[in-house]
């Protein structure tokens, strides 16, 4: 009698995509196939070119305004949105919501719908509620597009794939790689989309490693990882390994004893590291605490890539934000407008 | 509609319906004959009766009129929300009789003067019974305990501390302990607090998928086991409102099988809904208890099959559109459900779990009996509350097609079997559709 519901895949795609596979919003990597996180990698490449340039900027997104939404703090992803967006041409706006609008008691639909009336493009949202930005791309008046910087425990899509931009640039390709996560995997966003673009890119096997409390409920069967509880086993073999920042409030919320335990049992040193394949690199979406997720010496040793990270981020992001204003522009045209970019083009 | 207040209802005849009546084990084609707000005679009329209307319910079924053991009206306090009139005019477009409201409206139903006030404002408007039940704490604070002998004098049926948990057991043991001692049966959302604090959709799959906060099966089975652990200590009359898992369900199968007073419903919607329709962040499907696995609905089915639970009701929780328009997370639970009760429950019969009678007795004389009220049948001399329906009209739920004010429902666009045609309450129609 009540047909059954649709599942996420189908709804994230249906979400984020236009009647022809592209991309309109960029929310999670859900329902997105290997052809489409493929085409996001190359272009990042592309982009990788543009700070070598004397002139850093390319015209792709001329005439756009981007609405950078954050209402949790963020110096890193906000920052590198604003520069992949400047980078594009397009211009910025910065609005730290935590501290003006919602403060005041304006519900999120209002605060999104007067960023609207001053006609901004395309929002760069980063918000502490799981599922805050499909909340607001599915009230978004098209062709606004809404690029997800982190929501919540749910999902955070560009550093995901910044992270397989980085594993790419290394190891050629996903192909029978084997990937460990370690930490905190239940609060992570990161970690989420990390496991879904993982998957989707046809990597050999995931694993999550870490204590119970920090190993969200089925996530085998949900998430598609291995879980290991001893970091020894978990890492053998392994060619990448990706270290999640620990969060301090969490050991008041009695999920580890202490960060001295922790870092006793999971923190990685040059001695653990020796289990993984002897070329395996050492990933950390930052900010790093030394001392607990893993050594000084790991950090800035010659398998870390973690700056490396942080510089991918930028590329990507112009990606992801090009092919968001590229789809905005079809359907621009296909309404009889001119997207702003042409205005003047000869 | 209803007649003016204060006139006698006029005499009824029903005719050529299929009547059902699960308490008297009736299920005939007969007329029914209502006067002075109560059935007169079942089949033929008794001499000299002389009807003002005649009902044609050839093809349709008449049955009690409906008693849902929870629905939320939102009055007072939340009238944007709701109000009482609106809510029981949806009830009756359900076929719904009688309703219990839980305690946490604003004020709660601690004193009996919120509990006369309600039952006053349902009185006025005349669409529905509304009993209110009373808070079993104070201000429901789960601390102390309220002045039950004089909530059950102001109408309260049952108390209840709505869907907070008394954290202190020992205040949970007296109160349970206090109510028995004036009959009164006690409502228990089971849940240990602890655990479901801050959870939001149930623990399992969707929930890590998505990022969101888990309600744990352990909290719901651990509210069950300390109070079955309570009643048996205690001999106190306790009914779980709401059970949602399988595990706590087969607890409370094995107690009753022990002898012990307790029982149980379950919301309509967990019958048929699971922890699936959660995906894509559908906040109309944001409930408490939260929708569980496949596993969980069909425990609750066969539940319901073998008479472990046995009442189903609407848990009803209206809101205005703002509610569910928020990321998941600042959502508010619940949805509109008093128009979906009926169709939800005939679809059991559709899928072969019950037959018509023992479905209807869910929604009609079990319920009434757990109340304590003399409801739900439709014995010669008792209160006329009759649902005339008929079981094969479809319709889709929409915007158009709810009376409630509170449109939440994640049903929404789902075709529905099963239609009100009229409702009669003490004798007057009060719905007609």
């Amino acid at each position: 009698m009540i047909p059954p519901s649709p599942s996420q895949q189908a709804q994230a795609a249906a979400l984020q995509l236009d009647t022809d596979g592209n991309l309109k919003h960029f929310l999670t990597l859900d329902g997105l196939d290997r052809a489409l996180l493929t085409d996001i990698l190359d272009r990042a490449e592309g982009f990788l070119g543009v700070a070598q340039q004397a002139v850093k900027k390319v015209p792709l997104c001329r005439g756009k305004i981007v609405a950078n939404l954050f209402f949790e703090t963020s110096t890193r992803t906000r920052t590198t949105f604003e520069l992949a967006a400047k980078r594009l041409s397009a211009d910025v706006l910065n609005l730290n919501i935590s501290t003006s609008a919602t403060a005041k008691g304006e519900t999120l639909l209002d605060t999104l719908r007067n960023l609207e009336a001053m006609h901004v493009d395309l929002f760069v949202v980063r918000h502490a509620d799981s599922g805050a930005a499909h909340f607001i791309a599915s009230h978004a008046a098209p062709p606004v597009a809404v690029i997800n910087a982190g929501d919540g425990c749910a999902s955070h899509p560009t550093q995901a794939m910044l992270d397989m931009f980085t594993i790419r640039a290394h190891k050629g390709g996903f192909e029978g790689l084997k990937v460990a996560i370690i930490g905190d995997l239940l609060h992570s966003r990161v970690a989420r989309s990390q496991i879904t673009a993982l998957n989707t890119l046809g990597v050999a096997e995931v694993r999550a490693i870490g204590p119970s409390t920090l190993i969200p409920a089925r996530a085998e069967e949900a998430l598609g990882v291995r879980v290991f509880h001893d970091l020894r086993a978990g890492l053998r073999g392994v060619d990448v390994i990706i270290l999640l920042r620990l969060q301090h409030e969490r050991m008041d919320g009695g999920f580890l004893p202490s960060e001295h335990e922790y870092f006793h049992l999971f923190g990685l040193t040059e001695k653990r590291l020796a289990q993984a394949a002897p070329d395996a690199i050492v990933m950390h979406p930052g900010p790093i605490n030394r001392g607990v997720e893993m050594d000084s010496g790991v950090a800035d040793g010659e398998r870390s890539v973690i700056l490396e990270q942080v510089s991918n981020g930028l590329a990507v992001r112009m990606a992801v934000m090009s092919m968001c204003i590229g789809t905005q522009n079809l359907w621009l045209r296909a309404a009889g407008q001119q997207p702003p970019a042409e205005v003047g083009d000869g | 509609m209803a007649d003016p207040a204060g006139t006698r209802p006029r005499p009824i005849s029903i005719r050529g319906g299929r009547v059902i009546d699960p308490a008297a084990g009736i299920d005939a084609v007969m007329d029914l004959h209502l006067a002075d707000g109560a059935i007169t005679a079942l089949g033929e009329a008794p001499a000299g009766f002389v009807p003002v209307q005649v009902i044609d319910a050839a093809g349709l079924v008449v049955c009690p009129g409906l008693v849902d053991l929870s629905a939320r009206l939102r009055q007072p306090g939340q009238e944007h929300k709701a109000t009482i009139a609106s809510e029981t005019r949806a009830a009756a477009a359900a076929g719904i009789t009688t309703l219990c409201c839980p305690p946490d409206t604003l004020p709660p139903v601690d004193t009996p003067a919120v509990a006369q006030l309600i039952r006053q404002l349902a009185e006025e408007r005349g669409h529905a019974r509304v009993l209110p039940a009373g808070a079993l704490t104070r201000g429901l604070d789960g601390e102390q305990i309220s002045e039950m002998a004089a909530l059950k004098l102001a109408g309260c049926p049952v108390m209840s501390n709505a869907d907070r948990p008394v954290r202190n057991t020992r205040v949970l043991r007296r109160a349970l302990e206090y109510a028995s001692t004036y009959g009164l049966c006690t409502f228990l959302h089971p849940a240990d607090a602890y655990l479901s604090e801050g959870g939001l959709v149930h623990e399992g799959l969707v929930a890590t998928r998505l990022g969101l906060p888990g309600i744990p099966e352990a909290a719901e089975v651990l509210g069950v086991a300390r109070d079955l652990a309570l009643a048996e200590q205690t001999g106190a009359r306790v009914h779980f409102r709401g059970l949602s898992t399988a595990r706590a369900t087969a607890m409370l199968a094995e107690a009753r099988a022990r002898g012990l007073p307790a029982s149980a419903d379950v919301a309509a919607h967990q019958l048929w809904l699971t922890e699936d329709a959660v995906a894509g962040f559908n906040a109309e499907a944001h409930l408490i208890p939260p929708l569980r696995t496949a596993a969980d609905r069909d425990a609750l089915r066969a539940a319901i099959a073998a008479g472990d639970i046995t009442g189903i009701c609407s848990d009803h929780q209206p809101h205005e559109p703002d509610a569910k328009l928020n990321p998941f997370p600042q959502t508010a639970p619940g949805m509109s459900a008093l128009e979906t009760l009926l169709p939800l429950v005939l679809g059991l019969v559709h899928d072969g779990l019950l037959d018509l009678g023992d479905a209807l007795a869910c929604v009609t004389c079990n319920p009434a009996a757990v109340l304590d009220r003399p409801l739900g049948r439709l014995q010669q001399g008792a209160v006329a509350d009759v649902c005339i329906f008929d079981p094969e009209a479809r319709w889709l739920v929409g915007e158009d097609t709810l009376v409630s004010r509170g449109r939440n429902t994640p049903l929404r666009g789902v075709q529905m079997t099963g239609r009100v045609r009229w409702t009669l309450l003490a004798g007057r129609v009060v719905h007609e559709g």
